[in-house]
């Protein structure tokens, strides 16, 4: 079972936690996109979120109570975000790049204090003798339960925004604010609940970062996963089940280039230090020029601000 | 309560109003920050407004503060052309890059040749690797469909690596005992982009980024190109029915956002960076979407806008050496900043009622 | 008063340069200030010189004003202006710490002859007010190395690079040879993150050498994170304290480290400007000047070893063996030292081979 000496279910196994990060705040974004919002401040609600998630993890020592302090420390920097996109009407791509700069300005700040601390631990799940099927056991089955979680979290919107009513209203807003408008939907009041939800998936990867991939503070420690979070949402063309993938492909290669230099394979270092983003592009310019037409997949109103002229 | 009523056009009073309300508030705001932080809140935002512009160093920082915009003004100049015609380059960090990289390596192939045509050439070479890097994501959308966004973000990193080898392997200087960077360019005359008064900041770069305002300004007042431009961002479909080729300003647009980009990243390197180094890219080209949108997406405007975010981050750095403030306060500040005017662009597109005066109106 | 003072070195700035001699006399009080590239929270690089900084004024107290300093200062133009407006602020002694301010320190030193300018890692003193300062990293490489060779079980051991370059070689070099000399058949696996900092990148990074069966690392980028991968094994794989001493992965993963010690050299270079004794240097000190300290060995390792490896460091700090002795050969079986010559500081400073033994390329 192994190639170039890499094993592929340990392969497997760490490439599911490379990507819970990414994921998370991936899915959160589709939902605040599929509302016709796009907040790029994702990195900036991440890094709040592990700095929260860090300081809740190590004051109450429970890293559970840490995760929902992560998701709490994003949600409130993202009220900025939208007070002023939807009651001020500023522009989404501007405000979001500032709430980037501020998240890490803020976060290191509030993480002054906490360099060199080690979180409370979080356990695998227990699942006894499964964990000792051959393959399947150590590539899937031996994790902790934010992995699970976000996988369940992935499932969960994707059913939300097919069957139920609240996917409805939520992608009428995203394709047609002033159609939804005139349906009798508080456009603005769906869209700041949706910036709030994607917040808070970004703090719960953001609080993944710190306290269980590397579990640690120190400052910028999410180092740009925000930014391929965002690019995971376009890769996936607004669709959840492919988040999955995408953050799975991404964090895969990621994982993949370093097995690869660490197993001695030949390849210059450098161009697989860049293989993740350019088989990103790769992929998206197979899927883009399909049939399905992928790219045209965005929300009809995403980036727009609403104003109800009535 | 109120209600908002738009504004038929943005009043003027407010365009030029809601800069300097937008500094206040931030003042205030950031001052209530510095005193929790235990700092005299107007010493700080004494330092970070008035020092660099009036201070007893002003002399000097006043040139830091171009030094500072120009690239700042050149990329946003050209990303706010894309962002009017609803084309998306976030990407102007890596173009900014190879801008650099192609730039240098013209200069540093016939090293040690004097001649006046050496900088002329790499000010090209700089400008062609920025537009050739913003191709890629401009073929991709006009001939795959696919989104421009995240090409040219994930292009970003793959030109982060490349410096970072053109920095230890290609263009390494090769009597730097194998230091990682390239050759200097201070040394260098036939391919230096020194100061061109000693002492004022004043360098080629800022030259360009004051014609490029002008010749943006040109383009999308004068010129059917930025007809075009302003109807496909504005009117998509109208646009189609005028015979707007989409393709066609998706080229043109990335590519003078390229190559602008290119260019800011040329004469950086050449100036004040100095040389290719691993860490040469600061971050311009992210720093300057929000430009192009501070400043409106107006030429005039953005070169405004960048001279405000060049006087918080000199400003800032005073602060910080001079009062003992930490960075990361001055980027909370600046997030600040940034918010407020984003927040008060509102009075200058909208007028606010009460609403009940509203419907005695109707 | 004090403005004025400020107002002529403005003006010396500006182009009215006055001779510097006034500084051999000694002073009452200096000022001395640091700029650096990351933040002090990074827990590492900047945290160390910042203790550096810290240990100054601790040592002075009053007679000295080191109150100044700026983060994360980026290389290139920001710096120089740093710098300038640090001497126009006053003063005396700046001290740059990372290898990219080298251009910078040097053209603003040129304009302000008075202030003293010390950079950490370079090489270039083109002005008689420009030091240059280093550590010898490798001694303590090759103190890890020692531990690393006798402690593996697999026989691999790994090395996380941060960038390609004679630091980090020299680094690599020491760890390996030292290891090779007590364990011959230790196996070295090098992974380049292409980073100085990105902790996600560097735990997988430890993680993937883990799963190749590598059980010791080490690393030469600055975050614990590949600490707290290891500290995933139940005490199977072990790692180093890299710059700084992270204490709190002991006993184990983190069985010593290697601890960037400024302290010394900043009381030092202080106080000969205090008392009038300052000339220009280029010191490139280690584990004797103290530079380099050597993270106390925890009782992970066993006895013997622990007593081999303070053996190795002490003969270090008193000169009896360099961690660098022929007979070595390069990576192509080429000589490079001949037995018992040692290598020469000038060949370390530049050092772009893997010696003998070491499989894979340097990225070029």
């Amino acid at each position: 079972m192994d190639f170039y000496g890499i094993n592929p279910a340990v392969l497997i196994a760490s490439l599911m936690v490379a990507s819970v990060p990414i994921m998370l705040a991936a899915i959160g974004e589709l939902v605040v996109e599929k509302a016709g919002v796009l907040n790029l401040g994702v990195e900036g609600m991440m890094i709040m979120g592990a700095v929260c998630g860090f300081i809740t993890a190590v004051h109450t020592g429970s890293p559970w109570a840490g995760f929902l302090g992560g998701a709490a420390g994003a949600m409130a920097i993202s009220l900025i975000f939208a007070l002023l996109t939807q009651v001020f009407l500023a522009n989404q791509v501007a405000t979001g790049l500032a709430m980037t700069l501020f998240g890490l300005g803020l976060s290191s700040l509030m993480g002054q204090g906490y360099n060199g601390i080690k979180p409370p631990a979080m356990a695998d799940v227990p699942l006894g003798p499964l964990e000792d099927i051959p393959f399947i056991g150590r590539a899937f089955l031996s994790h902790d339960a934010m992995v699970y979680v976000s996988i369940l979290i992935v499932a969960g919107v994707w059913a939300v925004l097919k069957y139920s009513r609240v996917g409805l209203i939520l992608r009428a807003v995203g394709e047609n604010h002033d159609a939804a408008h005139a349906l009798g939907y508080k456009v603005r009041r769906i869209r700041v609940l949706a910036i709030l939800f994607g917040a808070a998936m970004a703090g719960l990867g953001g609080a993944y970062v710190s306290l269980v991939r590397v579990p640690q503070w120190t400052d910028g420690i999410t180092a740009g996963a925000g930014w391929i979070a965002l690019a995971i949402v376009v890769f996936a063309s607004w669709k959840p089940w492919r988040v999955l993938i995408g953050a799975y492909l991404f964090g895969g290669i990621t994982v993949l280039q370093l097995n690869l230099q660490a197993a001695g394979a030949r390849i210059p270092v450098e161009y697989l230090s860049m293989s993740p983003y350019l088989i990103t592009i790769l992929v998206l310019v197979i899927m883009s020029s399909g049939k399905g037409r992928a790219g045209l997949n965005a929300p009809a109103a995403l980036g727009q601000n609403f104003h109800a002229s009535r | 309560m109120f209600t908002l009523e738009k504004r038929p056009t943005p009043s003027k009073a407010w365009a030029w109003g809601t800069p300097f309300l937008a500094v206040a508030l931030t003042m205030v705001a950031g001052g209530l920050l510095f005193a929790a932080l235990g700092k005299d809140p107007f010493a700080v935002v004494r330092t970070i407004f008035w020092d660099p512009l009036f201070g007893e160093f002003a002399r000097y920082l006043r040139g830091q503060l171009l030094v500072k915009a120009a690239p700042l003004t050149l990329i946003a100049v050209g990303l706010a052309l894309g962002f009017r015609a609803g084309i998306w380059n976030i990407g102007a960090e890596g173009q900014y890059i190879i801008g650099a990289i192609t730039g240098a390596a013209i200069g540093l192939a016939v090293y040690p040749t004097e001649s006046r045509w050496i900088f002329p050439l790499m000010i090209l070479g700089g400008a062609f690797g920025g537009w050739v890097w913003a191709m890629i994501p401009a073929l991709l959308r006009t001939k795959f469909n696919t989104n421009e966004i995240l090409v040219s973000l994930m292009l970003v990193y793959v030109a982060e690596t490349i410096l970072s080898k053109a920095a230890t392997g290609f263009l390494r200087n090769p009597e730097g005992m194998g230091f990682p960077g390239s050759r200097s360019f201070s040394s260098y005359a036939a391919a230096g982009n020194p100061e061109l008064i000693a002492g004022t900041g004043l360098h080629w770069g800022v030259v360009a980024a004051l014609i490029a305002v002008i010749w943006a300004y040109v383009l999308l007042q004068r010129h059917l190109l930025g007809y075009q431009i302003k109807l496909a961002g504005q009117a998509p479909r109208a646009a189609r029915f005028a015979g707007v080729s989409a393709d066609r300003l998706v080229m043109l647009c990335m590519g003078m956002s390229g190559a602008l980009a290119g260019l800011a990243g040329l004469f950086e390197v050449t100036g004040p960076a100095g040389q290719i180094s691993i860490d040469f890219n600061v971050g311009y080209g992210f720093t300057a979407i929000i430009v192009a949108f501070l400043g409106r997406l107006n030429p005039f405007g953005i070169l405004l806008a960048a001279l405000l975010m060049a006087l918080t981050y000199v400003g800032g750095e005073m602060a910080a050496t001079n009062l003992g403030l930490p960075s990361s306060a001055i980027r909370v500040f600046q997030g600040m900043l940034l918010f407020f005017l984003l927040a008060v662009d509102l009075l200058s597109n909208y007028r606010i009622r009460l609403a009940g005066a509203a419907r005695e109106v109707r | 008063m004090k403005r004025r003072t400020l107002l002529a070195s403005a003006a010396t700035a500006l182009g009215l340069t006055l001779s510097g001699t006034a500084w051999a006399e000694g002073m009452d009080k200096v000022k001395a200030c640091f700029v650096y590239v990351g933040p002090i929270g990074d827990g590492g690089w900047t945290y160390q010189h910042d203790q550096g900084r810290l240990a100054v004024i601790e040592k002075f107290g009053d007679k000295v004003d080191a109150s100044t300093y700026q983060e994360s200062v980026p290389e290139g133009a920001d710096a120089e202006r740093v710098l300038t407006q640090m001497a126009l602020g006053g003063c005396n002694i700046i001290f740059t710490t990372s290898f990219g301010y080298m251009d910078a320190t040097n053209a603003v030193a040129k304009k302000f002859p008075n202030v003293k300018f010390e950079h950490a890692t370079g090489f270039k003193r083109e002005a008689p007010n420009v030091s240059t300062y280093n550590a010898r990293f490798y001694e303590g490489r090759a103190v890890e190395g020692l531990i690393a060779g006798r402690m593996t079980k697999s026989n691999k051991i790994g090395y996380i690079g941060s960038f390609p370059i004679p630091e980090v070689v020299m680094g690599i070099n020491a760890y390996y040879l030292n290891a090779k000399k007590v364990n011959p058949d230790v196996e070295l696996t090098v992974v380049w993150a292409y980073t100085w900092f990105d902790p996600a990148k560097e735990a997988d990074a430890a993680k993937a050498m883990i799963e190749q069966g590598v059980d010791v690392i080490a690393s030469h980028t600055d975050s614990t994170a590949p600490l707290a991968e290891a500290a995933k094994s139940n005490g199977a794989v072990i790692g180093f304290g890299q710059a700084s001493d992270m204490a709190e992965y002991k006993p184990s993963p983190r069985v010593t480290s290697i601890i960037d010690n400024w302290g010394p050299y900043y009381i030092d270079r202080v106080g000969a400007l205090l008392d009038g004794t300052y000339e220009q240097a280029d010191v490139w000190a280690g584990i004797k000047g103290g530079e380099v300290l050597i993270g106390e060995i925890t009782e992970a390792v066993p006895a013997e070893v622990k007593a081999e490896a303070e053996k190795l460091r002490d003969d270090i700090a008193s000169g009896a063996y360099h961690p660098f002795t022929g007979p070595i050969n390069k990576q192509d079986g080429s000589p490079w030292l001949a037995e018992g010559q040692t290598a020469p500081d000038g060949d370390l400073l530049g050092m772009n081979f893997y010696v003998e033994g070491i499989s894979g390329d340097i990225p070029q």
